[in-house]
């Protein structure tokens, strides 16, 4: 695919740019522009995914610096899966976002989505690993706007906190690179993965603290604990388009951490071993306990729909703790299914904000207009979001469990434990919001807005694609078992860079 | 010269966290700035320290220093003072909100989320 692999990080920032200069007092022309793009990412971005799996890893080297001095984009299997599953959530979100009026109540919505978009395609794709940072700069300086997008007192508050721990984790990240700079001499993810490999073991030290100041980074941005504080806060007061964006966020610490501990960290690399592993499965563990207890405890849907992503991201870190190419499958098949239930379920969430006027559990408020629908697609959401059959949360359950056999003893209590409590969680602020609701009269005689249609599709179209993923489920997971082993085994990844030798 | 670049790092990180764990919009916004100052003096000497050398080699130099790290450095600077100043708006837009610069959140203005 030669140079369209640059495409997906240039045409959302060109069009953002044109959004900004062309059409920032009209909203339709906005949404037209907006809507196209997206689309036209996605169609793209199935391309990219049909030609890298016929043909393996491509480079793209910017300005044509060959490899280690100058920036690569790198289209393999596993980048070009992500760009996929940004694309795929991010139709039905600019969908909701567009029919529940949310883009037009503040300034350039639009633009800042795609700027998100930019900087999540170029995070993935990028085979740099200071590019990484910039790019991961990008798109939290695209999230920090779209976060207070709206405005009000609460989401400012929250706001400030999320711009300034993500500015901390910021620092460590350049901590961590100039680090591995100072030991390696490069920053080019698979020259790296040669020369971390072949390390005199006097280096070996400073190569630990490195690779565990970047994982301290990776899981402040998947909200792994200890690092999980700021999560509840921020997503349960974005607008709720924004949040479901959000959902793709997270997963880049995890898409970040698959990618440098497979490459660059493998387990059998002598200077740092199983290090990582050890430190990433207690932390998964708990990330998982925490999120379900937040379930259970959460006074709001919206916060709900946060714990129950902090409980995802616990699930998919149990799974990629391993570093297994078994493991990896389970995690890759449980990243898609969390993007996109966890999406649906902050889409619902504001869509009972709008309808109810609060997303507070302990009140009990009349029935909302559509209340039948909105009731069915919760339904649906939360057996996706617990692992209940017949959705793909279960598939993607069972899964984890088969990978993590090893260590049966540990994990399978804590998996199924949590799944219980997220249970009885989503359960309890069913009947909260849907079943409560009618033992009180609704005594404002004003009809009640029914709720507007293109939400209800967004939302249908995310439970859709769960169904899609459930039924494919056999072809999907041998297309992801290609994609692990081709990350077990990165020669092809660091043969496309053609590094040039050093003179 | 190693002493001197060494403890400069790491006395302005810890200026910096403890700015930033004094919870006012303010003392964080410094702290923030603090850190990233120990960042790139931190980057510029991952390219190893030396004295009077220039970063571009011409057929008369004899030596050189990285200028690798000096690039990196500009990309970090030019990042920070935006992220600067992103933060510095938003923690005027919520003081001017909430009449308060805490940046903790406390449990009154959490109203039921």
């Amino acid at each position: 695919m030669g140079n369209w692999i640059i495409v997906p990080v240039l045409l959302p920032a060109v069009l953002a740019a044109l959004i900004v200069l062309a059409a920032r007092t009209d909203l339709v022309l906005q949404r037209v522009f907006s809507l196209a793009e997206t689309e036209a990412l996605l169609v793209l971005a199935l391309a990219l995914f049909r030609a890298a799996a016929l043909d393996g890893p491509e480079t793209y080297h910017l300005g044509n610096w060959p490899a280690p001095f100058g920036i690569v984009l790198v289209l393999d299997r596993l980048s070009v899966l992500m760009v996929l599953l940004m694309a795929v959530l991010a139709v039905p979100v600019l969908v909701y976002a567009v029919g529940s009026g949310w883009d037009g109540r503040g300034r350039h919505f639009h633009a800042l989505f795609q700027f998100q978009l930019m900087g999540l395609s170029g995070a993935f794709l990028t085979g740099d690993a200071f590019n990484l940072f910039v790019f991961f700069e990008v798109l939290l300086i695209a999230s920090y706007g779209l976060m207070i997008h709206g405005g009000g007192r609460a989401r400012l508050q929250a706001g400030v906190q999320y711009v300034a721990v993500n500015l901390v984790g910021s620092t460590l990240f350049l901590f961590a690179l100039a680090t591995i700079y100072a030991v390696t001499g490069t920053l080019n993810m698979a020259d790296l993965a040669v020369k971390v490999a072949a390390l005199p073991p006097g280096d070996a030290a400073l190569v630990r603290v490195a690779g565990v100041l970047l994982l301290l980074v990776f899981t402040l941005k998947g909200a792994l604990v200890p690092l999980q504080f700021w999560l509840p806060e921020t997503y349960a007061r974005a607008p709720g388009p924004v949040a479901a964006l959000f959902a793709v966020m997270t997963k880049v610490g995890a898409y970040a951490t698959l990618r440098l501990y497979t490459l660059v960290f493998p387990p059998d690399t002598p200077a740092t071993g199983l290090l990582f592993a050890d430190l990433l499965l207690p932390a998964a563990l708990l990330t998982l306990a925490v999120g379900a207890v937040g379930v259970l405890g959460a006074r709001g849907l919206a916060r709900l729909a946060a714990f129950a992503a902090i409980a995802s991201m616990g699930t998919l870190f149990v799974a990629i703790a391993p570093f297994t190419p078994q493991a990896t499958t389970a995690a890759l098949y449980y990243m898609i299914h969390s993007t996109l239930a966890g999406a649906a379920l902050f889409l619902i969430a504001d869509l009972v904000l709008a309808g109810r006027g609060s997303d507070d559990l302990r009140q009990t408020l009349p029935p909302i207009r559509g209340e039948g629908l909105i009731a069915s697609l919760f339904l649906a959401t939360a057996i996706a979001v617990a692992g209940m059959p017949p959705l793909s949360g279960f598939v993607g359950k069972l899964l984890v469990l088969e990978a993590t056999r090893a260590q049966m003893a540990l994990v399978w209590p804590v998996i199924l434990g949590t799944s219980l409590l997220t249970i009885v969680g989503l359960a309890m602020a069913g009947s909260a919001l849907f079943w409560r609701s009618h033992s009180v009269a609704n005594r404002d005689t004003a009809p009640r807005a029914a709720p507007p249609v293109l939400p209800l599709v967004a939302v249908g179209l995310l439970l859709a694609l769960l169904a899609l993923l459930t039924v494919f489920a056999g072809p999907v997971t041998d297309q992801l078992r290609l994609t692990a082993d081709a990350l077990y085994d990165p020669s092809g990844y660091i043969a496309s860079n053609a590094l040039a030798a050093p003179e | 010269m190693e002493l001197l670049v060494a403890s400069g790092v790491g006395v302005l990180t810890a200026g910096g966290v403890w700015l930033i764990l004094q919870g006012r919009s303010f003392s964080v916004i410094l702290g923030l700035a603090l850190l990233s100052y120990a960042v790139n003096l931190f980057i510029f000497a991952s390219g190893r320290l030396a004295i009077g050398l220039p970063p571009i080699l011409t057929k008369s130099t004899t030596g050189y220093t990285d200028p690798l790290t000096q690039a990196l450095v500009l990309t970090a600077i030019v990042i920070s003072f935006g992220m600067t100043a992103v933060i510095v708006v938003m923690a005027l837009g919520a003081f001017l909100e909430t009449g308060s610069d805490r940046v903790d959140i406390d449990d009154d203005s959490r109203d039921g989320l």
